[in-house]
């Protein structure tokens, strides 16, 4: 039955990443390359040299945060697609604070505040439709969607009014508390955006990780996901729960927006999250919605993206966004196929154990005793 | 006119039909009876086309029609209208009716013919409702109406209901009647599924008697009475068990047989309870009791009369519209589910894929569900605790396979129905009133005495229990005292030592009301 | 006050082609979540047609087909393959944006935009402009025509009941999964009009030319409660805000920003049911029997 589990969840990504693969090999050719010396350059451009590595863990360090934000969500039984604007919320509220900060504090001082802004605005983002639909029973991946478009314009509104520097889309730079990049510590990343946010996001994993699995909100969060009747009958507030998941939800995709605002530039630029809360859903569907796979997800995400580059004088790098789509598409397809495929292959063994018919079906309900 | 001869139908290991028989004659009306799993809705949706028998033959009109599909069925006149309506709310009644064989001019609807033809047939049958009317406005009765409507706008001869009084009120069924007999009367043939006798001895012409599967008698109305049918649907062993009860199929003859002297102190009671479900208002319609401690109150009766959402309701999953429960004395009906849980009230639930596990949670997980705060140390779960837990009561308890980190999934239903059984006796709560809905469903004879030995031994303990079972040989072999649930209401109580099935047959049945 | 309508029209002709889509496929009981994608596949095969044929009309039905081979292969992950509508609906979007990119690429050397192509308007605004074009005329009947299939055929009734029940559909006989198909072929041709109406009124393909008119659109299919003549009024309304807010852009009353929100506000508005809650098709999202 382990086995069962593990195929499960293993064999949809090693699915999708080799649809991916052809996929791509098609683009490639299209293109007059050959797919062999792609993928090498890809991986040179990546994995082959540290200015590129270091790209790749400055990108991952955001889509782990997404990554995270969706998949949490998504053991409640809820969509959020407003990891975007979560994100974006939370970056500009970090942005905000740093304005507001006198000049040269030292960083460890002022993170947690940082932290706390940013989780926040991003907590507020999603809990707006989590409320709404603990409340009225709103749909949330509508509401997110729309949501996004909202608050994305309000950003837009408040930065091109009040905050922006003269001639470009973005805030003063912050007084205090900007954190170092890894170039700082280790020279050969020199260049790269790579900073020690990606610790936080490391942290944030293995709190995620904690909360999900060893905590009693977690165990409780992940039985409304999956069985919210049972969850109910074990004393669980399920339209609670959900509220407060997209809430917790929202509050870690903020948080990833420290990533940029604290890590690299040191201040909120119009569009800075560039499709990073999109690409969380991939990330936390490849990673099926558990930490560890989704920084390993993160990671190969990363690597795509950068890759995408690396390799952009031999075939454009929106192959990369395409193979990004590709692999989303073969993953949802994946999952119920390749469940049903290996549920049929070993019902004849189960029909003997798991045959209950529930009562409301046209099977019959009750046994008799001989 | 219609023929069915030896069907058999298996769901898995479960033998739906296993030998059936049916011999309906044109221009009657036929009442299939049987319990609850006798196999009547299986061999009827075999008959309409909606299932393929595994062996045996259908015979319509002298033709064999053996494994014939819905559109067969259909094409031939054979229509069936099922216990859950199958229209759609948002369209009007003719909209529904017509659906699939609209009437149409130069490719579009012809809404006006449409409404005349669907009213003329409601004229001329009798069928009274509003045909322009959407089906979400509809009352039961109505939409019950336009289900028999669409049947005969497809000129169905033959109609085949399914339980088409559960959801009804009487002057309903009257109605009912009045349409049905006026079918028959025009040369209809109309087949009838259905458990209450009342009913059956007012309509029906002919009776087939289903018990497990096959088919055990068939009788001509006029001349048998209610209590040869509830013999028959019961099945002749259940007499024995009834004069007997203390040994009934049990091999358990230990002194948690006999009863514990009953406390004084109250563990349940319920005053004056009304519920509302989505579609009746008065599922449970003004029901008192009380369990005492160290009893074991038995509520028998078929499914559908209330008792789901009775126990729903004590065990604070459902609203309560009037009256109220009181556990120990203290007064629950606003309490939540988790505060009727501290107070001590276990709940052990009709359905354990639905509400009594998380499946893909492990056993060990499965075993603390609704217990889990008193595993938690400082917003943690205590992993050791509830490891050392699981091994307790899987040992105790003899849950197979023994490993605390499978996923409830692969076990088996009786080994599913130890974890909740488990987990609501032998658990973390401490319990004084137990709710125990159903609880040897799908499971195993071993399993079945295993729990039944757990409930007397509970009883014997102090504990006060409410048993509800479809079982009517479980209630009978278990129960202190038994209230017969018909209705939304209890219509009678006896007590468990004189009770037999043939006494309560006719109350289950809603004979006695007829 | 002319030329305030003209321009409210010619804004609001994607939403209309859109929704009208969004309405056939949300009615048959799939999420809308990729009018945005089939839009901007269908823009640039627009682009493709026309260009490469030299004549409008060849965009039109590139745009068309494009469309509709989008909405097929939605049809093939969650009809076929019971993939989860939402996941693939935001994919199908992300590829289009990404495989649009590339065939642009690829096409016309160019990360930005294509060479100009022959439309339908050389020139003009107003209404004689917007009169000559054959597809304003096909944009103004698409919801009608829409509403006309969904109440005054059987094909549509048939298509309502999927919609909100699916069993009862299928136990008197309806080909539910047929009926599914042609939904999201028709829901990704209707947008797919949308698309080429875009590229050709522009003259060009530019990078994400869609720019989120896609959930504009399905903003309307929701706030107009799914009933193509509230859903037009509803594309509309959205088109004349944005007109208003162009036109009143030096007066500065409203920051454009906030003209922005308004569809997406009203639709929110309209799911928590402060006024009448708009309750979806019964069964949108849901394909497993």
């Amino acid at each position: 039955m382990k086995r069962l589990k593990l195929e499960e969840a293993i064999l949809p990504p090693v699915v999708a990443l080799l649809v991916a693969l052809l996929v791509g090999d098609v683009l490639i050719l299209s293109f007059g390359q050959s797919p062999a010396a792609v993928y090498r350059q890809l991986l040179e451009g990546t994995w082959g040299n540290a200015y590129g590595f270091g790209q790749v863990l400055y990108k991952a360090t955001t889509l782990t945060f997404t990554g995270l934000s969706v998949a949490l969500a998504l053991r409640a039984g809820l969509f959020n697609i407003g990891a975007e604007s979560q994100l974006a919320a939370g970056g500009f509220a970090a942005a905000i604070v740093g304005l507001a900060l006198p000049v040269g504090l030292p960083a460890l001082l002022v993170l947690p505040l940082y932290v706390l802004a940013a989780g926040l605005a991003g907590a507020v983002v999603g809990g707006i439709p989590g409320l709404l639909k603990a409340r009225f029973g709103a749909h949330e991946v509508i509401t997110t969607i729309m949501l996004n478009f909202i608050v994305l314009a309000l950003l837009n509104y408040l930065i091109s009014t009040r905050f922006k520097v003269h001639d470009t889309l973005h805030t003063a730079e912050i007084k205090s508390g900007a954190l170092p990049r890894l170039s700082d510590f280790a020279a050969p990343f020199h260049g790269s955006a790579a900073n020690t946010v990606l610790v936080l996001a490391l942290f944030v994993a293995a709190a995620s990780w904690w909360f999900l699995f060893r905590t009693r909100a977690g165990f409780e969060l992940r039985a409304v996901g999956l069985q919210p009747p049972a969850a109910e009958n074990a004393g669980v507030n399920v339209p609670g729960t959900w509220w407060r998941a997209m809430a917790l939800a929202g509050m870690i995709a903020g948080i990833g927006g420290l990533n940029y605002v604290l890590g690299y530039k040191h201040y909120y630029e119009e569009g800075f999250s560039a499709g990073a809360g999109f690409l969380g859903i991939a990330v936390a569907l490849v990673g099926r919605s558990h930490p560890v796979g989704v920084v390993i997800a993160a990671v190969l995400f990363a690597t795509l993206s950068q890759g995408g580059l690396a390799v952009n004088a031999l075939v454009p790098k929106q192959m990369v966004d395409v193979l990004q789509a590709v692999v989303i598409i073969s993953m949802a397809t994946a999952v119920p196929e390749v469940r049903r495929v290996l549920r049929e292959a070993g019902s004849a063994k189960r029909e003997a154990r798991t045959a209950w018919p529930p009562p409301r079906s046209p099977l019959p309900a009750s046994r008799f005793p001989q | 006119m219609i023929r069915l001869t030896s069907i058999e139908k298996s769901f898995g290991p479960v033998r739906a039909n296993r030998g059936a028989s049916l011999d309906v004659a044109d221009g009657e009306i036929h009442a299939l009876v049987g319990e609850n799993g006798a196999g009547k809705s299986t061999l009827m949706r075999i008959l309409s086309g909606m299932f393929q028998p595994d062996a045996g033959r259908i015979e319509v009109n002298d033709r064999d029609v053996t494994g014939w599909h819905t559109a067969d069925a259909i094409a031939a006149g054979v229509g069936m209208v099922h216990q859950h309506f199958m229209l759609v709310p948002t369209l009007t009644v003719t909209e529904n009716v017509t659906l699939g064989a609209e009437i149409t001019r130069n490719g579009q609807l012809d809404r006006g013919k449409a409404q005349r033809e669907v009213q003329a047939l409601v004229d001329r049958t009798g069928l009274v409702v509003p045909v322009q009317q959407r089906v979400a406005d509809l009352t039961v009765g109505e939409a019950q109406r336009v289900e028999i409507l669409k049947t005969l706008y497809r000129g169905a001869r033959v109609l085949i209901l399914d339980e088409p009084t559960a959801v009804l009120s009487p002057p309903e069924v009257k109605e009912l009647w009045r349409v049905l007999r006026r079918l028959r009367d025009e040369g209809g043939t109309i087949v009838l599924i259905t458990h209450k006798l009342d009913e059956v001895m007012a309509i029906s012409d002919t009776i087939t008697v289903m018990r497990q599967g096959e088919t055990v008698g068939r009788l001509q109305t006029a001349a048998t009475s209610p209590g040869e049918i509830a013999k028959l649907m019961v099945g002749r062993d259940v007499s024995l068990a009834g004069s007997a009860k203390r040994d009934a199929g049990s091999a358990t003859t230990s002194s948690s047989a006999l009863p514990a002297p009953r406390s004084p102190l109250p563990g349940l009671e319920v005053r004056d309870l009304r519920v509302a479900s989505s579609r009746v208002a008065n599922v449970v319609d003004g029901i008192s009791f009380s369990v005492a401690r160290g009893e074991i109150l038995g509520i028998a009766g078929v499914e559908g009369n209330g008792q789901t959402e009775l126990i729903e309701a004590i065990a604070g999953l459902r609203r309560v519209s009037n009256g109220s429960v009181l556990l120990a004395g203290r007064d629950v009906t606003r309490a939540t589910v988790l505060e009727r849980g501290d107070l001590g009230l276990s709940h052990i639930p009709e359905d354990r894929h639905e509400r009594g596990l998380v499946l893909e949670y492990t056993v060990a997980d499965n075993l603390i569900l609704g217990q889990q705060q008193h595993f938690t140390r400082r917003a943690a779960l205590d992993s050791g605790r509830i490891a050392a837990h699981a091994r307790e009561l899987i040992k105790t308890y003899d849950v197979r396979p023994s490993d605390p980190a499978l996923p409830a999934r692969a076990l088996s239903g009786g080994n599913q129905q130890k974890i909740v059984i488990a987990r609501e006796m032998g658990g973390a709560r401490d319990f004084r009133v137990l709710l125990a809905a159903q609880p040897t469903r799908g499971v195993d004879v071993g399993a079945i005495e295993f729990i039944h030995a757990q409930l007397r031994e509970a009883r014997a303990a102090g504990k006060a229990i409410l048993l509800v079972s479809a079982d009517l040989t479980e209630v009978l072999a278990l129960s202190d005292r038994i209230a017969v649930m018909y209705g939304g209401r209890i219509v009678a109580m006896v007590d468990g030592a004189t009770a037999s099935a043939e006494k309560l047959g006719p109350y289950m049945t809603g004979a006695a009301a007829a | 006050m002319i030329a305030f309508l003209a321009q409210t029209l010619r804004i609001a002709m994607p939403y209309l082609f859109a929704s009208a889509g969004g309405v056939v496929s949300e009615r048959a009981g799939l999420i809308g979540l990729t009018l945005e994608g089939y839009m901007l596949i269908a823009a640039f095969c627009a682009a493709l047609g026309s260009y490469f044929g030299g004549n409008p009309w060849l965009g039109v039905l590139a745009g068309i087909g494009g469309g509709a081979a989008a909405g097929l292969l939605y049809g093939l992950c969650c009809i076929r393959y019971r993939a989860n509508q939402v996941v693939v609906g935001i994919a199908i979007n992300l590829f289009a944006i990404g495989i649009t990119r590339f065939l642009l690429r690829l096409t016309f050397g160019s990360s930005s935009n294509s060479p100009r192509l022959p439309g339908f308007i050389e020139s003009g605004t107003g209404f004689s402009a917007l009169a000559r074009n054959p597809l304003v005329w096909l944009g103004v009947l698409a919801l009608p025509l829409v509403g006309w299939m969904l109440y005054r055929t059987p094909f549509g009734l048939r298509m309502r009941a999927v919609g909100e029940h699916p069993a009862a559909a299928l136990s008197v006989g309806v080909p539910v999964h047929r009926i599914r198909w042609l939904a999201v072929a028709l829901s990704g041709a209707l947008a797919g009009l949308g698309g080429a109406y875009l590229a050709l009124d522009q003259h060009q393909f530019t990078d994400q030319m869609t720019a989120g008119r896609g959930f504009i659109a399905l903003a309307a299919t929701i706030f107009g409660r799914w009933d193509p003549v509230r859903v037009a009024l509803a594309c509309l309304l959205f088109a004349a805000a944005e007109t208003l807010q162009i036109q009143l852009q030096g007066a500065q009353l409203v920051p454009s920003q906030f003209v922005e929100m308004i569809p997406y506000l009203l639709t929110i508005i309209a799911l928590a049911g402060v006024v009448a809650r708009a309750v979806p098709p019964a069964a949108l999202g849901k394909v497993n029997e």
